[in-house]
């Protein structure tokens, strides 16, 4: 079915070099906030997560700035190989299965549209979702996800474009991420602690925020550039 | 921090390094990715068993790379899983074609990143079953948590299945060894003092000097709860407690006993657990038909001792008592 954005915004397409400055930003963000995901990590976890996740990331920008693709099936599919062998810990798998998963659903194409843009997201969340067999609720970065996606698709069946749905959906996630604060973890390493697990924002959460909100910034910017 | 360490980002290569100058005979280290694989790999015809963890737990699981025990080891960064890549390099250098055997702890990570390389050998055609370990008694165990933590009892199932593999049982077979073992062992910790994780360079929790953690997992993490510091024998009552009510452990039952030191306990001290743990199973008419005593899953160097009981009958016997020969076991 031909959704109402694609009949009024027919030009709208996202483009390789989005999601490439997509990606870059991310890892800018990462960076910026290394010590504080650090930090979250280290009071319910393991202390690495900041570490961790940087460590992929500069490997993602390194890769991206070498690596000239045509099919956004093999740049999602080359970042997903990339944070599967480099973050390590839970995160790898999980960043490493989203993107693996966006990268089945984007296979052959070099561009998507918005709707095409909000399936692939949605089954990387889906496949995080699996992995790490967590519900909404178990304190991990789906409850940033979840509302994500919700948000996101609500947004676009609603005829908004791309940038104002990925701006409700940063939203959605920011909700998500501070919803973890008081919840009690039942999965990941944070789990053991029980109880004392209550009271502090969840570090995958976090990083998952970020995501969504660097991708809301760079489609926003790269509409800008198009209109 | 006070480390014998060169440089805190190179640690787990140095050791390796140096693992693989002291053990030429037995063992071969690859890095890039890293690996340990015993020197005569691959074995063929024998199922090979592979381990993999975090680092800081020596010397488990590279010390237990050689005959009669693991195939191969995946040593990730310290506390950190190893990652798919380095697990599927590390299956390609011991697959000797009658399929492969996974000895997972319980931890997300860890859990996870054997999970996609089980999935790639399985893509490829190369049976590969999973063996995951939980017997730590100090987690709540629900479907909707993470599950028991794998501690202690990682030890005795690399020997039991490492012997079964060795003297040429199916991977079917290696793996019902393996069950048996997972379901009737259990253990508990203590840590008198956290560790330091060199990259961090700070104690991961703090503890008053007149405190101990009870129910530590093995990476530093913090445990249930925090009690007063007591006398040996008051904590081997309480670890063993938990140990005996947990399985239950049966009146006239025979088990193997582990009682590991952390990294920072002498081994005076755990002599001193182990007469008490003796006791206990004495007064519950259980016997300890073998015992081992020592460093075996450590927490880089963190004070305190966990307690493994694995009930056994004569199968699991006999394969404990099979030759094996590695840095960390010999006999």
């Amino acid at each position: 079915m031909l959704k109402l954005d694609d009949i009024m915004t027919p030009t709208i397409t996202i483009e390789i070099a989005t999601m490439i400055a997509w990606m870059n930003r991310y890892a800018d963000k990462i960076s910026e906030h290394q010590a504080l995901l650090t930090a979250l990590d280290a009071a319910i976890g393991d202390a690495d997560h900041g570490i961790n996740m940087q460590r992929g990331f500069e490997e993602v920008r390194m890769r991206l700035a070498h690596e000239h693709v045509d099919d956004l099936g093999i740049l999602f599919k080359g970042i997903g190989m990339t944070l599967l062998s480099k973050v390590g810990g839970a995160s790898g798998p999980l960043y490493g299965t989203l993107f693996l998963r966006m990268g089945l659903v984007a296979a052959g194409k070099a561009t998507l549209t918005p709707t095409e843009f909000a399936s692939a997201v949605a089954a990387g969340v889906e496949g995080i979702r699996q992995r790490g067999s967590a519900r909404p609720g178990d304190k991990t970065m789906v409850d940033a996800l979840m509302p994500a996606i919700i948000a996101l698709h609500q947004a676009l069946d609603d005829g908004g474009a791309l940038c104002e749905a990925l701006q409700a959906a940063a939203a959605a996630a920011e909700a998500g991420m501070k919803a973890t604060i008081p919840m009690q973890a039942y999965k990941g390493r944070a789990s053991y602690l029980g109880p004392r697990s209550v009271g502090h924002q969840d570090p995958g959460a976090t990083s998952a925020f970020l995501l969504i909100q660097s991708a809301a910034e760079s489609l926003c910017a790269a509409e800008q550039i198009n209109a | 921090m006070k480390k014998l360490i060169n440089n805190p980002a190179i640690v787990v290569e140095e050791a390796l390094s140096g693992m693989a100058r002291a053990h030429p005979q037995l063992l071969r280290v690859n890095f890039c990715p890293t690996y340990i694989v015993r020197a005569d790999a691959p074995r063929r015809g024998k199922v090979a068993v592979i381990a993999g963890g975090g680092s800081g737990h020596e010397p488990m699981h590279g010390g237990f790379v050689g005959p009669g025990m693991l195939d191969a080891a995946c040593p990730g960064p310290i506390f950190t899983s190893p990652t798919p890549d380095q697990i599927l390099a590390a299956a390609a250098a011991v697959d000797g074609g009658a399929g492969l055997l996974f000895i997972v702890k319980n931890y997300t990570g860890d859990v996870m990143n054997f999970a996609i390389a089980a999935e790639e050998c399985q893509i490829a055609g190369v049976p590969v079953q999973t063996l995951l370990i939980h017997d730590d008694v100090a987690v709540e165990d629900s479907l909707y948590t993470a599950g028991r933590r794998g501690v202690g009892l990682t030890v005795l199932a690399e020997k039991i299945c490492g012997a079964a593999a060795e003297a040429g049982a199916s991977l079917e077979e290696v793996v019902a060894i393996g069950r048996k073992v997972s379901e009737h062992g259990r253990s508990m910790g203590v840590a008198l003092t956290s560790c330091i994780v060199p990259a961090v360079g700070r104690p991961t929790f703090t503890l008053p000097d007149d405190e101990v953690e009870i129910g530590i997992g093995i990476h530093g993490e913090p445990g249930r709860k925090r009690a007063p510091l007591q006398s040996a024998d008051a904590i081997t009552d309480m670890l063993a407690t938990s140990i005996f009510e947990d399985l239950p452990f049966a009146r006239g039952s025979r088990v193997i006993a582990l009682v590991n030191g952390m990294g920072g306990t002498p081994l005076m001290e755990l002599y001193i657990i182990f007469r008490r743990l003796a006791e206990l199973c004495e007064e519950r008419d259980i016997t300890i038909s073998r015992n081992l005593i020592g460093n075996y899953v450590t927490a880089l160097e963190m004070a305190g001792c966990s307690l493994t009981l694995l009930a056994v009958d004569d199968e699991l016997l006999h394969w404990w008592d099979a030759p094996v020969h590695t840095p960390a076991l010999r006999w």
